[in-house]
């Protein structure tokens, strides 16, 4: 155990500081989920990105990465945060589809879907959720019928966030008449394409963070099929894999905001409840404790290990430790807490609002703490 | 950056998991509470033989040399079978001060020496009975004192496995070691108490789980239900959020800085929440079972509350990371900051 930073890791650190410090705009940019501007201006900012080679630091050079190791990886996120960069509006794709394509994909898969992922020419979105395939996801009804070299989808996919403004979504289909985990196909398609209607969904910010998407007939080549045909739910659990245990949340997020509670603390402690200091206090060490994790569980990785269940205790962990982190915000801020903030501001009201998905989205808490129950500690179904 | 484990390390943790997990099982325990005691001199000895008592102490001393990560392992071991020797206060804590302060004294000479430490926190001091010597706080000296140097009253603890004593004594009595790393001392108290923590807490979850597997109700094992599966879940997502800190926290205590100090007490905190936190869905687990003497799951509460109250309150070491937090930059490039 050696935890301390190489020289070529600080090189590496000081690199990212430099370009980030260049090129992060000056004012933070309309959410993506807000309006299409908002959305094309974080469009234009993968692009920037990706002008500097940042598109996603661990992905082979071929296809629009740097071959970088995980341990860089969290360096770049570390600075990345650190500098307030814009949010990553095409994390479905980068984060998500990405890893999972580099596993299961053919090679021109991905020489066809990663580079413009990378640079945010196509942005992806999430189409597994259908309203009656909610935390029972092998409940999907939707269907892909195989036509000669292409398939015909059909169905209704529901809260995919990013999908009123994005422009690939990836999603689980099953062959008609096949039951439960079997016959399921993770297929591409595109959003604009005929037979597709998006409908926004607001969200409790009031933003349209999300879509339904009804698909009549969509016609897509079999090429947009990842991995075998009948594999989509083996291929499902590894992106879900990656979502809870890795990618979806940077430590470095939380490590900014228990440094923004503690800022806060300080400046509010004269008149708020004295109490509260130790929540602040626990805030910061759930941060580290999460950040100490992720970097084991990247140590690991590189030393070959597999992300297994205990993916599932990472999506609890950080979706409750950010919950306390803003309800201590809120507490701190008192009588405030209810005014909305002056743009500019340090928006604690509306983060602890998207808090409050984290224990629903990507698999909700309850269904983690089954997997955990039954994979790793080995309780009967 | 590697946050790895090495082979020798795994293997050191490994002999010393098999060694306690077969000399310290549910039977010798409760031979040893029905004997009224809580010292095995023959788990004792096979200690002492696996070098488990040398680890921390220098090799210049004749031991070998190794540090609190090391250590850390054979503690979380300890925590897994609520060991009740003092492996962990003598060869973690009091062997490696003693050893800074008298590198040639006799006592560093027998490995099988046992050292008992009094910190000033501590009202009590633990397994004072069998120990040798005694490790003793007074103006930031140690003073090393024989036991029939110092008056030992026994004091009824909860914990069945322990046996801890008010210690009165005369500082003309002892000898005066001289200024003494009291801060150093405690920063591997909170480190081994932490692990041990993680050990305390792992068991926890591991016998609800036995249960819940086989006890039935309602026509199935308890441990199908989600209400059930939930409380052991939460438990083991506390110990896997504890765990990296406390290997963290044992590699950084030779920096000896507000960092290090910081994230002991952080790993302290954590993994003593985490035993808790465990014991108690183990107990409501198991339900009337739980709450008898028969199921041993109270050895491992009882356990995490003795610790909890050792070397440092709970508001002592929060404070600890409170000075760190609030003195020093914080924030994601922090995360492995050291003094310059």
């Amino acid at each position: 155990m050696d935890l301390s930073y190489t020289p070529e890791q600080q090189t590496f650190r000081a690199e990212v500081r430099h370009w980030l410090e260049a090129h992060v705009p000056a004012h933070p940019l309309e959410h993506f989920d807000a309006t299409r501007a908002g959305f094309e201006a974080h469009r234009q900012w993968e692009a920037t990105l990706k002008s500097g080679d940042w598109g996603m630091v661990t992905w082979p050079k071929e296809y629009g990465g740097r071959g970088l190791d995980l341990i860089q990886w969290l360096i770049f996120e570390e600075e990345y945060y650190r500098a307030g960069a814009p949010g990553r509006v095409n994390q479905n794709g980068v984060f998500l589809l990405g890893p999972t394509l580099m596993e299961f994909g053919t090679h021109e898969q991905k020489q066809r879907f990663l580079p413009p992922m990378a640079s945010g020419e196509e942005i992806w979105a999430q189409a597994w959720s259908e309203p009656q395939a909610g935390s029972d996801l092998a409940g999907v009804r939707a269907t892909a019928m195989r036509d000669g070299d292409d398939y015909v989808l059909n169905g209704h996919k529901i809260w995919s966030s990013r999908a009123v403004f994005a422009d690939w979504a990836f999603g689980l289909f099953r062959e008609p008449g096949s039951e439960r985990h079997k016959g399921m196909s993770l297929i591409f398609f595109k959003l604009d394409q005929p037979g597709v209607t998006r409908n926004p969904i607001r969200k409790i910010n009031g933003h349209v963070g999300f879509a339904e998407i009804f698909l009549e007939d969509v016609r897509v080549p079999a090429f947009n099929r990842l991995g075998d045909e009948g594999q989509g739910w083996h291929i499902c659990m590894a992106t879900a894999g990656f979502e809870r245990g890795l990618m979806l949340r940077s430590p470095a997020r939380y490590q900014v905001a228990a440094a923004a509670l503690a800022d806060l603390w300080q400046a509010r402690k004269d008149t708020a409840d004295p109490v509260l200091e130790a929540d602040v206090v626990r805030a910061f060490m759930n941060a580290e404790a999460y950040a100490l994790n992720i970097y084991q569980t990247a140590s690991r990785l590189i030393a070959g290990a597999k992300i297994g269940p205990e993916a599932s205790t990472n999506k609890i962990f950080w979706s409750e430790m950010d919950i306390h982190l803003h309800q201590t915000a809120l507490a701190i801020l008192g009588t405030e807490a209810e005014l909305l903030p002056p743009a500019g501001q340090h928006d604690w009201l509306d983060d602890y609002i998207f808090a409050l998905a984290g224990p629903i989205y990507a698999g909700s808490n309850e269904i983690q703490r089954n997997i955990i129950a039954e994979r790793m500690l080995g309780l009967p179904r | 950056m590697d946050f790895t484990l090495n082979d020798e390390q795994q293997m050191f943790a490994e002999t010393a998991t098999t060694l306690f997990g077969d000399t310290c099982t549910p039977d010798h325990w409760r031979k040893m509470m029905e004997a009224g005691t809580a010292f095995d001199p023959d788990r004792w000895a096979q200690i002492v033989e696996n070098g488990f008592t040398l680890l921390m102490l220098p090799e210049s001393a004749g031991g070998l040399g190794l540090t609190e990560l090391d250590f850390a392992l054979i503690a979380q071991a300890a925590g897994y079978v609520a060991l009740p020797e003092p492996l962990v206060e003598s060869a973690g804590i009091a062997v490696p001060m003693l050893a800074a302060l008298a590198p040639d004294h006799a006592l560093l000479a027998d490995p099988s020496a046992i050292i008992a430490i009094a910190p000033s926190a501590n009202p009590v001091v633990a397994s004072a009975d069998v120990a040798s010597a005694i490790l003793l706080e007074k103006d930031g000296h140690a003073f090393l004192a024989t036991p029939d140097k110092v008056t030992l009253t026994p004091v009824a603890t909860i914990d069945p496995l322990r046996r801890v004593f008010r210690v009165d004594w005369n500082p003309a009595n002892a000898q005066d070691l001289g200024p003494a790393d009291w801060t150093l001392a405690t920063d591997r108290a909170a480190v081994f108490a932490a692990a041990q923590g993680l050990g305390l807490a792992q068991r926890s979850v591991d016998l609800a789980v036995t249960y819940a597997k086989d006890r039935q109700q309602f026509g199935k094992p308890i441990g199908s239900y989600q209400a059930v599966k939930h409380h052991l879940a939460s438990a083991q997502v506390a110990i896997e959020f504890a765990r990296p800190v406390v290997l963290a926290a044992a590699a950084s205590v030779g920096q000896q800085d507000v960092y290090s100090r910081a994230r002991a007490s952080h790993a302290r905190t954590a993994a003593l929440e985490a035993a808790d936190k465990a014991a108690r869905a183990s107990i409501q687990v198991h339900g009337a079972m739980g709450y008898s003497w028969e199921v041993d799951v109270h050895l491992f509460l009882k356990r995490a509350l003795a610790l909890t109250g050792s070397w440092g309150t709970p508001a002592f070491h929060r404070a600890r990371v409170a000075t760190r937090l609030f003195n020093r930059p914080a924030g994601p490039d922090q995360t492995f900051a050291r003094e310059a």
